[in-house]
């Protein structure tokens, strides 16, 4: 149990900077998920969390403490890597075992915590075998049970699921979440999935290029992203965006209306999410649909508006529209998202 | 996916083999039943006639107390120099291993000693330790330590162990730095969160998951040790003094062209391919054993 504290924290390697600054307060028990499209620097700040790599600059406290130059085994961390790296000439139980074994716990109690560890991750069966007798998802679960047994003060998983199918890694998601909740220990999770990141954070860093776009609750992100590049990661399919103008109070799109706003004018990036449109033969908007794909639940119509992509996510079965393909569409002022052109931030 | 390629004639196969095949037939296998047909046989002294004496010449050889000590001193040797260039060379791979940058160089600089011939190293040990005129010898001296391997047993076989396997320690040296290169550094890093400092993390994750490369050399270096050490020993020790560093295989260079006694140095190659053999089945049963992972 431990809060970490990142202090502007950056890295680079040689001349390269990767990491530019990520500042955060991680309380007990929190669980922070990292997300972020590939390369943009969510391992490097696993990694240095678990002093597997150097921190170029800033200060990190696990437990209040500068933790800097703690060597990784100092730090009461566990991590759950992306290849699991289990120790392949152990067996499982001795997989588990083994940082219990070199903090000198009795082997009677060791052996007690690799049954505990095992009968919650479903392993008892297990114990006797090497890992590459093991299926990917028994993999994980050794890998959590690794991690679990020594009761650490701050778990760190970077991307344990990624190497699961689709249907395993709902389940494995949720068991995680699960776990985590009843062990109460601060964890770091890395993911490129995003929706892994909104059902499990609590809180989430959503990163670009090195760089925090913007730390906040799943609902957070998703009700008011602070970056365009926020508002385009988190939600499937992605937020719609449009060129649009503040004229005298009223926010156009070329020369539709959509309604007035009482902020700065001039140019804006108008954002709408695809589930925030509803068809509506008096809306301002015409989709001009190409394709409609029927999910069943709802329907994906990809089409055009006002000359650029645009793709509206209707509840229930919806066929293509008749001759021209024109459909109205309307929404909600308050699910407009405007952002400024040129910072790419919030307005 | 194992590729295979079928020939249609029996006539272009036979014509890739033949090369190998005779060569290993004039050189292995001819010569291998010659010892074993000469080994039945004692020449008379002036190589005119030979008398059959069946095993009669396994039978001394086995009574004769200078061929048992050439057993234990082949024993010790080996022993010696497997140790001698399989440790360093795992000291230095792990060392190159944990550099980032200029492992590149130092694994080249660390090559070359292999490109010396035995025989050539054996000469430029006997120089360094030559008692009168050698380097080492002399500063050896001028600590106070009287070095002559000349007269001096247990020094004569350092000499021999050393300059056998300073040159082996290149060769094992690539190997154990492949192997550890090969090992995910994620293993290490996981072991390292594990709570297990260097040392630990080495006897307990980096040298299990390099036991088969440690035993591929291992069989190798006794093999090296066993046979291809002669000329380090004939140019620093010829076997001396009083037959100290006189291994297996250089009794049987002694015993049949110095002493031309052929029929006892045949036995002796036959008795030394028997070894060998069985070394080999103990070393693939019990210790292949502990290997797999
Ligand atoms: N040891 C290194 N030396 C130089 N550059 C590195 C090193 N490790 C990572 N990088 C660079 O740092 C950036 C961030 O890498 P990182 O592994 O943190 O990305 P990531 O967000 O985890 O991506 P992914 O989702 O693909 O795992 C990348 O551009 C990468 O090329
Ligand atoms: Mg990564």
């Amino acid at each position: 149990m431990a809060t970490v504290d990142l202090k502007d924290i950056k890295k680079s390697f040689g001349k390269v900077d990767v990491i530019h600054g990520v500042d955060m307060e991680i309380a007990d028990g929190e669980f922070i998920v990292i997300v972020g499209p590939s390369g943009c620097g969510k391992s490097t700040l696993l990694r240095m969390v678990a002093g597997l790599e150097t921190i170029t600059s800033g200060e990190l406290l696990i437990g209040g403490k500068r933790a800097n130059d703690t060597e990784p085994m100092d730090r009461d961390i566990a991590m759950v890597f992306q290849n699991y790296a289990l120790y392949p000439h152990m067996t499982v139980a001795d997989n588990m075992a083994y940082g219990l074994k070199i903090a000198g716990m009795p082997k009677d109690q060791i052996k007690a915590k690799v049954q505990e560890a095992a009968k919650l991750l479903q392993l008892d069966h297990l114990l006797d075998r090497k890992p590459r007798e093991l299926s990917g998802g028994q993999r994980q679960r050794v890998a959590m049970g690794r991690a679990i047994v020594r009761e650490p003060s701050v778990f760190l998983f970077d991307e344990p699921l990624s190497n699961l199918d689709a249907k395993l890694r709902v389940q494995m998601r949720l068991e995680i979440k699960d776990l985590q909740a009843k062990l109460g220990i601060t964890s770091l999770y890395v993911t490129h999935d995003q929706v892994e990141a909104m059902t499990m954070a609590d809180r989430m860093i959503v990163m670009n290029g090195g760089v925090a776009e913007q730390i906040g609750t799943p609902l957070d992100v998703y009700e008011r992203p602070q970056t365009i590049f926020a508002a385009q990661f988190i939600g499937s399919p992605s937020m719609n965006l449009m060129d649009g103008r503040i004229d005298g109070g009223q926010l156009k799109v070329n020369d539709v209306s959509l309604g007035p706003v009482d902020t700065r004018e001039g140019d804006v990036t108008v954002g709408l999410r695809p589930e925030h449109v509803f068809a509506d033969s008096a809306g301002v908007l015409r989709l001009n649909v190409h394709q409609s794909e029927p999910l069943g639940a709802n329907t994906l119509l990809h089409g055009t508006l006002e000359g650029k992509a645009f793709t509206a996510s209707l509840p229930g079965v919806h066929r293509m529209p008749g001759n021209d393909r024109d459909m109205s569409l309307n929404f909600a002022s308050e699910n407009l998202h405007l952002f400024d052109p040129k910072t790419g931030k919030r307005i | 996916m194992e590729k295979r390629v079928t020939f249609k004639g029996w006539l272009l196969p036979v014509a890739l083999i033949a090369p190998q095949a005779l060569i290993s037939l004039i050189f292995f296998f001819y010569p291998a039943a010659q010892a074993v047909w000469q080994s039945l046989f004692i020449p008379d002294p002036f190589g005119l006639s030979s008398q059959f004496v069946g095993l009669g010449n396994f039978e001394f050889l086995l009574k004769d107390p200078y061929y048992r000590s050439s057993f234990v001193t082949t024993a010790i040797f080996s022993t010696l120099v497997t140790l001698a260039a399989m440790i360093p060379a795992l000291f230095l791979a792990v060392v190159a291993d944990r550099l980032i940058k200029g492992a590149g160089a130092y694994r080249t600089m660390l090559i070359w000693p292999y490109a010396v011939a035995p025989a050539v190293a054996g000469v430029l040990w006997l120089f360094m330790f030559n008692p009168r005129v050698g380097v080492v010898a002399w500063y050896l001296g001028q600590l106070g330590y009287d070095w002559n391997h000349v007269l001096n047993d247990g020094e004569a076989m350092g000499l021999v162990v050393a300059a056998s396997a300073w040159g082996r320690i290149s060769y094992n040296f690539l190997f154990f730095f492949a192997g550890l290169q090969a090992i995910p550094k994620s293993l290490i890093e996981a072991a390292a969160i594990d709570g297990a400092r260097f040392w630990k993390r080495f006897f307990t994750i980096v040298l299990p998951l390099l036991s088969p490369t440690t035993f591929f050399l291992l069989v190798v270096n006794v093999v090296y040790a066993f046979f291809e050490t002669f000329g380090v020993i004939h140019t620093i020790t010829s076997g001396g003094p009083q037959q100290a560093t006189t291994i297996l295989v250089y009794k049987v260079f002694s015993d049949g062209f110095v002493g031309q006694d052929l029929g006892s140095s045949s036995a002796q190659s036959v008795i030394l391919l028997v070894v060998v053999g069985l070394l080999t089945i103990i070393q693939f049963k019990f210790v292949e054993k502990k290997v797999h992972y």
